[in-house]
């Protein structure tokens, strides 16, 4: 089943365009990761999702149109989407009273044995809580709500390391199954790495990357090269160049060029998967200002 | 014959079938005001200490009771009954104007406050739609605080004639004259009055709600202000003042409008016992200035309901 279908997605503010024509479609069970710098699109797309933006172009969120149908759609469609937006004045059992009081698919029960598992109280006001316990809380407001679709937009943003492998910890343990499914933002994309079942890359309004994440696996190759072999190596065209403590690293697309082959890249260094942040750099940082051209073998065969 | 025989026991062993649909309905509102109150605890708080402040003046003139009851018997009955209702009159308006001003305050911050604290975020994240929404902030003023200012002041007038009667057996005046002005008749009044009043001031509650929801900040200046530079730029432009008559028209022109200030024989009628026979509910309902303001508080409300779709935090 189809959960999130865009086609021709845009949306501007005055003259700054988020998004440009964005087509994108998310399969249930997925977890995609929407990875862009700042000012890419991310958020924007997500509150067309969410129906707390307007938009041109066709979208489609489990059957509804998000704009209009924003209450219906929220039975279904969870979202975090900033810590800091949990009413500051609420106590925590008003807010587990107000959720079940207003949200049909609510599990207080499941809401009150994952809060039994933190330090949270539920006399306490959301403002005496630490920023790492609002997101606990959030998190098990979430969680507790039988939904189909979890959207999360910087949901460990400004968190320590242990809050947030406990945030995807309980999220992938206690929350994802197959029929689930979930579109996560963020910067700590190390955190994310393991955890995405789909990837995608946004920037300037567009996606330039749109893949699964087996797909990621066998497409992109890092190589640390040899200091004797740097120059056969670059006659292979890798789509980036990053020197570390005096070695050559270079990243190879096989799509980009098929001609590759794992066992060739072995005999000149190291080879490994790249992580999606040294993918990322590669993709977005080397064009700076400009429009993403310069790597015409990244950008171009990534976007699809 | 079959679909007889399995609609009948359905229906009473499963009344879930219909409730969701009725719930679905009015448990986000019930909710939605509930959670008005948890966060705007001004709304029974200011009206309660409004009672208390006057109950604490109250008490401590209670020991003039007994000498001010003695001068009343040399007044004649019409002018007695004033004097008698006085108190109780002015404990209800104390607590009527505290919650007029409650009222203003908790608009002008409604929709405006969810935005400056991000949380509008969270609202908008559970399925209770904008129109629940403003209209659970809309029923503060128009229902629920009339509703806590009658629950207020009717103990509280009832307390008053209690400690009165106390005060005047123990002095050995008489226990009768508190319980002059007629208890049932002053409570319809004053019914009739709340309601008379929350329907005049209607669309200046719903106009500060839209501006709550569409100023991004100085929400006081932005109703205020624009009201009365029209009603300025009319005076020095014209020399009259129809817009300036119509803004003080709003704020007090209700007792004018929904009762007959002077009795048959055309003596103007004490504000402080108005009796059951002054009302005049056929007039107000067919005075114009009450529909029009209605007819403007209605479009106030639904351009609130359309422009929170389109909110987001400041």
């Amino acid at each position: 089943m189809t959960v999130v279908e865009a086609r021709g997605l845009r949306k501007a503010f005055g003259t700054t365009i988020a998004l440009d024509g964005v087509n994108l479609r998310v399969d249930e069970g997925r977890i995609l990761g929407l990875i862009g710098p700042n000012g890419a699109g991310k958020s924007t797309a997500l509150n067309a999702i969410l129906g707390l933006t307007l938009y041109q172009g066709e979208l489609r969120v489990l059957g509804r149109d998000p704009w209009t149908e924003r209450d219906q759609l929220m039975r279904d469609v969870c979202f975090i989407s900033d810590v800091a937006v949990l009413p500051r004045w609420m106590r925590v059992s008003q807010a587990l009273d107000y959720v079940a009081g207003v949200h049909p698919r609510f599990d207080r029960a499941k809401a009150e044995g994952f809060l039994a598992k933190t330090d949270i109280r539920p006399a306490s006001k959301i403002r005496e809580l630490s920023k790492g316990m609002v997101t606990q809380l959030h998190l098990a407001l979430v969680m507790a709500i039988d939904a189909k679709l979890l959207v999360l937009d910087e949901p460990t943003l400004g968190l320590d390391l242990l809050y947030r492998k406990q945030f995807y910890d309980s999220l992938l343990n206690d929350y994802f199954d197959r029929s689930r499914t979930i579109i996560v933002t963020t910067h700590q994309v190390e955190d994310v790495q393991h955890v995405l079942t789909d990837l995608m890359f946004i920037n300037r309004g567009r996606i330039v990357l749109d893949c699964s994440m087996e797909e990621f696996e066998s497409r992109y190759l890092e190589v640390t090269v040899h200091p004797e072999h740097v120059a056969a190596a670059r006659a292979l065209r890798p789509i980036h160049e990053r020197q570390t403590l005096g070695r050559s690293i270079l990243l190879f697309d096989h799509v980009a060029n098929q001609k590759l082959d794992r066992q060739q890249l072995a005999g000149l260094g190291d080879v490994r998967t790249p992580s999606i942040a040294d993918l990322f750099v590669a993709m977005l940082a080397s064009t700076p200002g400009s429009s993403p051209g310069n790597h015409a073998g990244a950008t171009q065969g990534a976007a699809r | 014959m079959n679909t007889q025989s399995n609609a009948v026991p359905e229906s009473p062993l499963d009344p879930q079938g219909f409730a969701p649909a009725a719930l679905s309905a009015t448990r986000p509102m019930y909710w939605s005001v509930r959670r008005e109150l948890w966060e705007n605890r001004s709304i029974y708080i200011a009206p309660l200490v409004a009672a208390a402040v006057y109950m604490f003046g109250f008490l401590i003139s209670l020991i003039w009771l007994p000498r001010s009851m003695r001068a009343l018997a040399a007044l004649d009955p019409a002018h007695q009954r004033i004097e008698l209702a006085m108190p109780y009159a002015h404990a209800g308006m104390l607590i009527t104007v505290t919650a007029f001003i409650v009222g203003i305050f908790y608009c002008l911050d409604a929709l405006h406050g969810e935005r400056r604290d991000r949380s509008i975020l969270f609202w908008k994240s559970l399925p209770v739609s904008d129109l629940t929404t403003v209209l659970s902030k809309a029923s503060i003023p128009l229902v629920v605080l009339p509703l806590l200012v009658f629950a207020i002041t009717v103990p509280l007038q009832l307390l008053m004639r209690l400690l009165s009667t106390v005060v005047l057996l123990m002095s050995g005046v008489g226990t009768a004259t508190p319980w002059g002005p007629p208890l049932f008749e002053m409570q319809l009044v004053s019914l009739y009055g709340l309601t008379v009043l929350v329907l005049w001031h209607a669309p200046i509650y719903m106009w500060l709600l839209l501006v709550s929801g569409w100023a991004r900040r100085a929400t006081f200046l932005w109703a205020v202000l624009p009201p009365l530079a029209i009603a300025a730029v009319e005076y020095i432009a014209f020399h009259t003042s129809y817009i300036g008559s119509l803004l003080q028209d709003r704020l007090f022109g209700f007792a004018a409008a929904a009762f007959d200030l002077k009795d048959k024989a055309g003596v103007p009628v004490d504000g402080h016992f108005i009796p059951l026979t002054q009302l005049a509910p056929g007039r107000f309902l067919s005075s114009p200035s009450l529909w029009l303001g209605l007819v403007f508080a209605a479009l106030c409300l639904a351009a609130a309901v359309r422009l929170r779709r389109y909110r987001e935090p400041l």
